[in-house]
C-alpha cells in the first residue's frame, strides 16, 4: 500500500492568522526569540532553528496595477529526490513511510551538508545544540494517525494532508477554479514535493521560492553519479583484496576507501 | 479519505475516523532513536484530556489540554476536533495558549504587595493580605459613604472606590463581582464591555429588543452577502472569518469596507476604503439607495416593522439638529420623539407608507440628503465603490436571499458609535435581513466572556440581565417597577419586558435571600443610586481619580494604563489613590503605574495589591461567546502555587469584609450583612456550580406552576433550579441572579452548558444539543421574522423554523405564539419590544431617532458637509486641563486610528508575556501609506514619532501601499494607524508605550464608548 501523502498549502484560502506558525513551536516545543520590527507583519523574518514553518507577507502588485497582499507558508516542501538526505552523512535525514524527509536530531552531527544542500533554504543550523532542525511534518503525530500540527490549526482549510494522487487532484481542480495565473507549484521537479502549494501568482512573483528547484548539480555528481561509481569501486577493491588474498595473504588496507574519501572533501567546505 | 482533524484528541465519541496511517510491522531504522518525540504522541494518548474555551475573542473555540496524570501539569494544548465552531482549528493566539500554564515563567504566583513609597514589589501571601485589603474598603466606604445627594434623594452609594474589570472572568465570577460591588455601593464600576460593544447594546435593543449578536458565527456559512464593515475580522475575530470564508467557498459575495487594507481585505472580494468615522454617511446613502429604488422587503417592512407609525406632529430634523435640543445641557428633550395613538392606546399606522409622518416617509426624506455626491465627499470613497456596494447588498432584500453584517469595534469606538450600528440596524431591517439564516448582524465582541460579563452587568447603568440600574428619584419598589415595565395595549404584541417585575424580584432574593422580604422592598433601598441623568463610566471614573475624588480602585483583569483612552491623563489619576488591588495571571502597567517612565516611585503613596489569579483552564465555569453560547469549561489544573480563580478571591475579599462589619458595624451595613454570600464548597474553594445555579434561580419555596393554556400543573420542590424565566415569580418565592441565565440548569439539575450533542438536524449549523444558548436555547433571535405571517418560511432551502398549525418546528421560536396572523392569539415577532416590531425610529436614543452624520471629536474638516453641526452635539465634553482638542489643526494633520492585531490581544498584558506572540510582532509599528512616507522623507522600519496635542509616542514606520489617501472634501487627507497592544513594562527592552496616549477623553453620546477609531496626529522621524 502507498502511503505517500501531500501536504496542500492553498495560499488563496490563507488568512495569514499564523496559527499555524504558533501550533508548530507548541508542538515542537520550539521556543520563540526576541525580534525586531523592521516595518513588516512577516517575523521571525525568515525560517530559523526555532521556527521551522512562518507566513510570509509579501505587497504586490501585478501588471494590471492591481494590489495583493499575498501570504505563502514557507518551510519543508519534503523533497522525493531530497538533496538534504542525499547529502546527510549520519543519516539523520531520511525517508518516512509517508515519503516525507524525517530528521533524526540524535544523529545530526551538525556538518550543515544539508543547509547548503536544500534549493529551498529550509534547513537551518542552531550552534548551540550543533544541530541542524527542520520540519518533519510531525512524524510522530502521521504515526499516531493526527493531522500535523500546521494542518490542524488550520481555520480556512488552506492546509489539507491525505494521499498523494487525491491531493494533487485537488490541487489542480481548485487551480482550474481560479483559472488566471493560478498553478500548482511542487509536483514537477525534485522528484516531486510532499509539500505542494496552489499559488495565485505566478512562482516568479513570490519571494524567496525558486521557480526551478533543483537538486544542486554538485549534489548530483557526488551523490548520485561518484557514490554508486564509488561502491562499485569498493566492491572492486573488495574484491580485489579477495583475490589478493587468496593471492598473496591477508594485509591491512592502507589507504582509506572512496567513500571516506569523499566524506573528507565535502567535509572540509 | 484526507486525515481529518479528529484522531485521538477527542473526548467523546468514537476514536480513528482518520485514515489508518501507521502501518503495521514497520520498522524503520529511525524509529527507535525517535524515542524522545514520539514520546509526545504516546504522553498524550496517556494523559488525562480536559476541555475548556479559549479567553481571547469572543468566537469561543474549544480546546483540549493534555494534563500529564504524574504530575498533574499541562504539557499540550490544541484544539477540539469536536467543537462545532473551531473544529480543532486555532489562531495564533489559541494555538499558543500553552503559553498561558505555568509553564511560562512571567505568571504572577505569589500576591504581590508595594507600600507607600515603595519602588518593589514585596512577596506576601493571603492570610496578610485578605485582612489589609478588607480594612481600606470599609474604611475607606464608611468614611466616604454618600446617604442622600445634594437634592436630598436616598442614595446609599460610595463614589471613592472605583471597579474596572472584567470580560476576562467566568460568568460566575462576574456575578460575584456585580454583586459584591453592589453591597459596597459601588457606583463608579465599569469594565471592558464600555470600551468594547457598549454601542451594541445601545443599538440593538434600540431596533430589536435585544443588545446582542442576532445570529452566530457559524451561521455565516448561510449568507449570500457578507458586508464585513467596522471590523477586521480575518485577524481579530478569524475563527468567525473561518464561517465567511466557507459561505464564499459556496458563491457569497464578500466586501470588506474599511479604512485600512488588512489580512481581511486581503481574504475578501472586494476591499472598499473609507475615512474613519464616516460610516453613517456611507450607510446613509445606502439606506437612500435601496428606498429610492424600492429594493426593500415590503412584506417585511410593513409587517415586522414600525414602519408605518405615525409620528408626533412636534417632531423635526433642522440642519443637523432633532426637535428638543438643549444647547446648555448638550441634551435632548425626547417629548416629540413618540408616536400619535388610536383611542385604544395602540400607536396609529399607515400601512399605504404614505402619510407624510410615518416612520418610512421621515426616514426617507432624512436620508435623501446622504447622495452619492454627497456620501463619496464626506467618506472618500468614489461614486463607483458606493454604487457597488450597495447594489450588491441591496440585492439581499427578496425572500430566498440572506445578507449579514460583521460588525466589531470599528463601528463602536466614535462619538457616533450607537448609531453607526443603528444604521445598519435599518439597512438591515429593510431588506428582511433580521431573523433569517445567514442574515442578521452579527456584534463580534472583541473579549472572551465580555458578553457573560455585560450579561451580568459589571456597568453602572444595569444590573443583571439588563435589569436598569436603579436612579436617585425611584425611591420605592413601586416606582422603579413602574418606570420600567413597558405597557402595551396591543394585544398582538407580547411586550414580553411586561414580566419585568418578576425577574427583578428574583434578582433581589438571589442577593439577599430571605432577608429580602415584601415589607422591606425585597432590599431595594440597599442598593446604590446613581443621581439621574449622571453617568460613571470608565472616562468618567478616571476624570474624578484625576480629580483626586476616588480613593480606593479594584482592576481585575485589565490594564487601563495602556488601554484607556488618553493615557498620561489615566496615569495621572492612578497617581493620586490610597489604595490599589489588581487582579490578574500577568503583571502590568496599571499595577505598576508607580515605576512608569517619568514616575518618582517615592512620591507615590498608594499601596498596592497585585492577587495571582488562576488561567481560564485552570477553574471551572461558564463563559459566553458572542452568538451567547453559554459554555462550560473544566477545570485542567489548579493554578500554580498561591493562584486561585478571580471567583474565590472576591469570595474571600467580601467574606473578611463581612467579617469586619459583623464586628464592628459601620455605615450602612444592611446589604453587606444581608448579603447572600455562600459560594465555597467543603474544602474552602470556590464552588462555581453553585454560583451558577444562583444565577440561574431556585425554587425558594415548595411551588405548582399552572401552565393554563397547556392545561398542565407541575410542581416543584424547595430548592429545585427553575427551569426557565417563565418560571419566575413575582412573590419572592423564586431566586435568578440573572434572568437571561435562567434555563442553563434543568429543574433536575442538568448543567446545559456542558452539553456536547454534535447533531445538526436542520444543516444550517444550529447545533441545538451543543452547550447552551440564551435566550431558552434560541440559536438564532427573532426567528419568528425568517416567516411570513402565517409561519411559512421566506426561504424554504434555509429553513430553521416554520409553523405547523399547531406548533413551531426548528430552531427554539423566539415566542411560543402563533405566527401573527392568527389575529387573536398570534403575536408580533419583536417581543422585546413593546410595540412588538422592529423600531427603526429610535425614541431612546440620545443623539436622534434617525442615525446621522456627525465628524468625529477631532477630524480633518472644519465644517460638516452635511449640516451645521460639525460634532455629535449630544456627546458630553470633558473639561480638563488634560482634556486637550486639535481640530483640523495644521500641528496634526492625519487621521489616525488604533486597532489590534492578530498575535496581540487588547493591550497586550496577556500577550506580550507569550514570547511565540511577541516573536511575531515584537514592536510598536505605525502603518502609513508609502505617498505620505515619501512626502515626510520616512523610510520603511526606520523609527517615528507619533503625536496628539494630548502626547506622543514613538513607533515603527510600516510604510506600505495597504494605505492611501482620501480625497476628502476637495482635499487630500492622509490616514495613518497604529495598534494598541504595547506597553513600557514587557519587554521593556525600547521605548514602546501605549498608542493610548495619543487618543482623547470623549466618548458615543449614548454609552461612552471612547473614540479610539478616529482622531488627528503628526508623524515625524523620530
Amino acid at each position: 500500500m502507498n502511503r505517500e501523502l501531500i501536504k496542500l498549502i492553498d495560499t488563496t484560502k490563507c488568512t495569514a492568522c499564523r496559527g499555524c506558525q504558533v501550533a508548530c513551536k507548541q508542538w515542537n516545543e520550539m521556543p520563540g526569540l526576541r525580534t525586531k520590527q523592521t516595518g513588516t507583519y512577516q517575523n521571525p523574518p525568515e525560517l530559523q532553528w526555532n521556527t521551522w514553518t512562518l507566513i510570509r507577507f509579501q505587497e504586490h502588485v501585478n501588471e494590471k496595477g492591481a494590489f495583493n497582499w499575498l501570504f505563502r507558508k514557507e518551510g519543508c516542501m519534503h523533497c522525493t529526490d531530497a538533496a538534504c538526505v542525499k547529502v546527510c552523512p549520519s543519516g539523520a535525514l531520511y525517508h518516512t513511510e509517508f515519503g516525507t524527509v524525517g530528521l533524526n536530531s540524535s544523529r545530526c552531527i551538525g556538518c550543515k551538508e544539508c543547509v547548503s544542500a536544500c534549493p529551498f533554504d529550509v534547513p537551518r543550523y542552531d550552534r548551540t545544540t550543533d544541530k541542524v532542525t527542520k520540519c518533519d511534518l510531525c512524524y510522530n503525530r502521521l504515526r499516531g494517525d493526527e493531522a500535523p500540527s500546521c494542518v490542524k490549526s488550520c481555520i480556512t482549510g488552506a492546509l489539507t494532508i491525505g494521499p498523494k494522487d487525491r491531493m494533487l487532484k485537488k490541487a489542480y481542480a481548485r487551480v482550474k477554479e481560479l483559472g488566471g495565473d493560478a498553478n500548482v507549484y511542487g509536483d514537477k521537479f525534485v522528484g516531486g514535493t510532499h509539500v505542494v502549494y496552489v499559488l495565485a501568482e505566478k512562482a516568479k512573483v513570490y519571494d524567496n521560492l525558486p521557480v526551478h528547484p533543483s537538486v544542486p548539480f554538485s549534489v548530483i555528481v557526488w551523490k548520485d553519479m561518484l557514490k554508486p561509481l564509488g561502491l562499485l569501486a569498493a566492491a572492486g577493491v573488495l574484491g580485489g583484496s579477495f583475490l589478493h588474498y587468496i593471492l598473496h595473504g591477508p594485509k591491512l588496507p592502507d589507504e582509506p576507501g572512496p567513500n571516506e574519501r569523499v566524506k573528507e572533501e565535502k567535509g572540509g567546505e | 479519505m484526507e486525515i481529518t482533524r479528529r484522531g485521538f484528541l477527542r473526548v467523546t465519541g468514537t476514536v480513528g475516523s482518520g485514515i489508518a496511517l501507521s502501518g503495521l510491522g514497520v520498522n524503520m531504522n529511525p524509529t527507535l532513536a525517535y524515542a524522545d518525540e514520539l514520546d509526545k504522541m504516546n504522553r498524550v494518548k496517556a494523559a488525562r484530556q480536559s476541555t475548556t474555551i479559549c479567553c481571547y475573542c469572543s468566537c469561543g473555540c474549544g480546546l483540549i489540554c493534555s494534563v500529564d496524570k504524574m504530575t498533574g501539569k499541562i504539557f499540550n494544548i490544541e484544539g477540539d476536533a469536536d467543537h462545532p465552531i473551531n473544529e480543532g482549528a486555532l489562531c495564533a493566539k489559541g494555538s499558543g495558549f500553552f503559553q498561558m500554564t505555568e509553564a511560562n515563567e512571567h505568571r504572577l504566583r505569589k500576591v504581590l504587595y508595594r507600600g507607600p513609597g515603595g519602588d518593589k514589589w514585596e512577596e506576601k501571601d493571603w492570610e496578610w493580605a485578605l485582612p489589609r485589603m478588607a480594612r481600606l474598603i470599609k474604611d475607606t466606604r464608611d468614611n466616604n459613604f454618600i446617604k442622600t445627594n445634594a437634592k436630598g434623594e436616598l442614595v446609599n452609594r460610595c463614589e471613592a472606590i472605583g471597579h474596572y474589570g472584567s470580560s476576562n472572568v467566568d460568568n460566575e465570577e462576574c456575578w460575584l463581582i456585580t454583586v459584591m460591588s453592589r453591597a459596597l455601593g459601588i457606583v463608579y464600576m465599569d469594565h471592558q464591555a464600555r470600551v468594547c460593544h457598549s454601542p451594541s447594546v445601545g443599538a440593538l435593543a434600540e431596533s430589536f429588543g435585544r443588545g446582542s449578536m442576532t445570529n452566530h458565527y457559524i451561521d455565516m456559512k448561510n449568507a449570500d452577502v457578507i458586508l464585513i464593515m467596522g471590523s477586521n475580522m480575518a485577524e481579530n475575530h478569524p475563527m468567525g472569518f473561518r464561517w465567511v470564508t466557507k459561505a464564499k467557498e459556496k458563491g457569497a459575495k464578500v466586501i470588506h469596507v474599511d479604512p485600512r487594507y488588512t489580512r481581511t481585505s486581503q481574504c475578501c472580494d472586494y476591499h472598499v476604503p473609507l475615512r474613519s468615522g464616516t460610516d453613517i454617511a456611507f450607510l446613509g446613502g445606502m439606506i437612500y439607495y435601496i428606498i429610492e429604488n424600492q429594493k426593500y422587503f415590503k412584506e417585511y417592512v410593513l409587517n415586522y416593522t414600525h414602519a408605518s407609525f405615525i409620528v408626533d406632529s412636534g417632531y423635526y430634523f433642522k440642519d443637523g439638529l432633532f426637535s428638543g435640543y438643549d444647547d446648555a445641557q448638550r441634551k435632548y428633550n425626547k417629548d416629540t420623539w413618540v408616536f400619535e395613538k388610536e383611542a385604544s392606546g395602540i400607536p396609529k399606522r399607515d400601512m399605504t407608507l404614505q402619510h407624510p409622518r410615518c416612520v418610512f416617509q421621515l426616514m426617507r426624506g432624512h436620508y435623501s440628503r446622504y447622495t452619492l455626491d454627497m456620501v463619496s465627499r464626506i467618506t472618500g470613497v468614489s461614486k463607483d465603490n458606493l454604487l457597488k456596494v450597495y447594489e450588491i447588498y441591496s440585492a439581499t432584500g427578496v425572500p430566498d436571499k440572506a445578507g449579514t453584517e460583521c460588525y466589531a469595534l470599528g463601528w463602536t469606538q466614535h462619538t457616533v458609535g450607537v448609531e453607526n450600528i443603528r444604521a445598519m440596524t435599518i439597512v438591515q431591517m429593510l431588506l428582511g435581513n433580521v431573523g433569517i439564516a445567514g442574515g442578521g448582524i452579527n456584534a463580534m465582541r472583541g473579549e472572551p466572556n465580555v458578553q457573560g460579563s455585560t450579561d451580568q452587568a459589571i456597568l453602572y447603568h444595569i444590573l443583571p440581565g439588563y435589569m436598569k440600574q436603579p436612579s436617585a428619584s425611584l425611591d420605592t419598589l413601586e416606582k422603579y417597577l413602574t418606570k420600567y415595565t413597558p405597557v402595551s395595549k396591543d394585544p398582538q404584541s407580547a411586550n414580553y419586558y411586561q414580566n419585568y417585575p418578576k425577574f427583578f424580584i428574583s434578582l433581589l432574593k438571589s442577593f439577599f435571600d430571605d432577608k429580602a422580604t415584601k415589607e422591606n422592598e425585597f432590599g431595594y433601598n440597599w442598593l446604590p443610586k446613581i443621581d439621574d441623568g449622571k453617568h460613571y463610566s470608565q472616562m468618567h471614573m478616571f476624570d474624578k481619580m484625576y480629580e483626586g475624588k476616588i480613593k480606593g480602585f479594584v482592576c481585575i483583569g485589565a490594564d487601563n494604563a495602556v488601554s484607556a483612552p488618553n493615557t498620561g491623563k489615566v496615569r495621572k489619576g492612578l497617581e493620586k489613590l490610597d489604595w490599589l488591588i489588581g487582579e490578574n495571571i500577568f503583571d502590568n502597567e496599571t499595577y505598576q503605574f508607580w515605576r512608569a517612565p517619568g514616575v518618582d516611585p517615592k512620591k507615590i503613596k498608594t499601596e498596592v495589591f497585585l492577587l495571582p489569579a488562576s488561567a481560564s483552564m485552570e477553574k471551572e465555569g461558564s463563559i459566553s461567546n458572542s452568538g451567547r453560547m453559554v459554555q462550560w469549561k473544566q477545570k485542567a489544573c489548579d493554578g500554580p502555587d498561591q493562584c486561585i480563580p478571580v471567583g474565590e478571591i472576591t469570595i474571600k475579599i467580601m467574606n473578611a469584609v463581612k467579617e469586619l462589619y459583623a464586628r464592628e458595624g459601620g455605615v450602612h451595613t444592611e446589604p453587606i450583612l444581608n448579603l447572600y454570600w455562600a459560594y465555597l464548597d467543603r474544602q474552602g474553594h470556590f464552588d462555581a456550580l453553585k454560583v451558577a445555579k444562583q444565577m440561574n434561580g431556585r425554587f425558594l419555596k415548595d411551588t405548582v406552576i399552572e401552565d393554563k393554556a397547556k392545561g398542565t400543573k407541575t410542581e416543584f420542590k424547595k430548592g429545585q433550579c427553575v427551569p426557565g424565566f417563565g418560571n419566575l415569580q413575582l412573590d419572592g418565592s423564586t431566586c435568578s441572579g440573572n434572568w437571561v441565565h435562567c434555563g442553563q440548569f434543568g429543574a433536575d439539575g442538568e448543567n446545559k452548558m456542558a452539553k456536547r450533542g454534535k447533531d445538526d438536524p436542520t444543516g444550517l449549523g444550529l447545533f441545538p444539543n451543543w452547550s447552551y444558548v440564551w435566550p431558552v436555547n434560541r440559536r438564532i433571535l427573532y426567528n419568528r421574522a425568517s416567516c411570513d405571517v402565517n409561519g411559512k418560511p421566506y426561504n424554504p432551502k434555509r429553513n430553521i423554523l416554520e409553523w405547523t398549525g399547531d406548533k413551531w418546528v426548528g430552531d427554539v421560536p423566539d415566542g411560543p405564539w402563533p405566527p401573527q396572523a392568527d389575529k387573536e392569539k398570534g403575536k408580533y415577532p419583536f417581543i422585546m419590544q413593546r410595540d412588538g416590531l422592529g423600531a427603526f425610529f429610535g425614541q431612546g436614543m440620545a443623539d436622534g431617532p434617525f442615525p446621522e452624520h456627525y465628524e468625529p471629536l477631532e477630524g480633518p474638516l472644519t465644517k460638516n458637509p452635511l449640516s451645521g453641526q460639525l460634532i455629535n452635539p449630544a456627546i458630553e465634553i470633558f473639561n480638563s486641563d488634560l482634556d486637550k482638542i486639535a481640530r483640523a489643526s495644521e500641528k496634526f494633520p492625519y487621521v489616525c486610528t488604533t486597532y489590534s492585531c492578530t498575535e496581540h490581544w487588547c493591550s497586550g498584558a496577556l500577550t506580550r508575556w507569550q514570547s511565540w506572540l511577541l516573536e511575531a510582532q515584537p514592536e510598536q509599528y505605525i502603518e502609513i501609506s508609502d505617498v505620505l512616507a515619501k512626502e515626510k522623507g520616512i523610510r520603511n522600519g526606520e523609527r517615528v514619532k507619533v503625536s496628539s496635542v494630548r502626547g506622543a509616542v514613538t513607533a515603527v514606520a510600516m510604510v506600505t501601499k495597504r494605505f492611501k489617501p482620501f480625497t476628502i472634501d476637495g482635499k487630500t487627507v492622509h490616514q495613518v494607524g497604529l495598534p494598541f497592544n504595547y506597553g513600557w513594562l514587557f519587554p521593556g527592552d525600547n521605548k514602546d508605550d501605549s498608542a493610548n496616549f495619543l487618543t482623547p477623553t470623549v466618548g458615543d453620546a449614548n454609552t461612552f464608548c471612547p473614540e479610539y477609531k478616529a482622531f488627528m496626529v503628526n508623524v515625524a522621524k523620530a
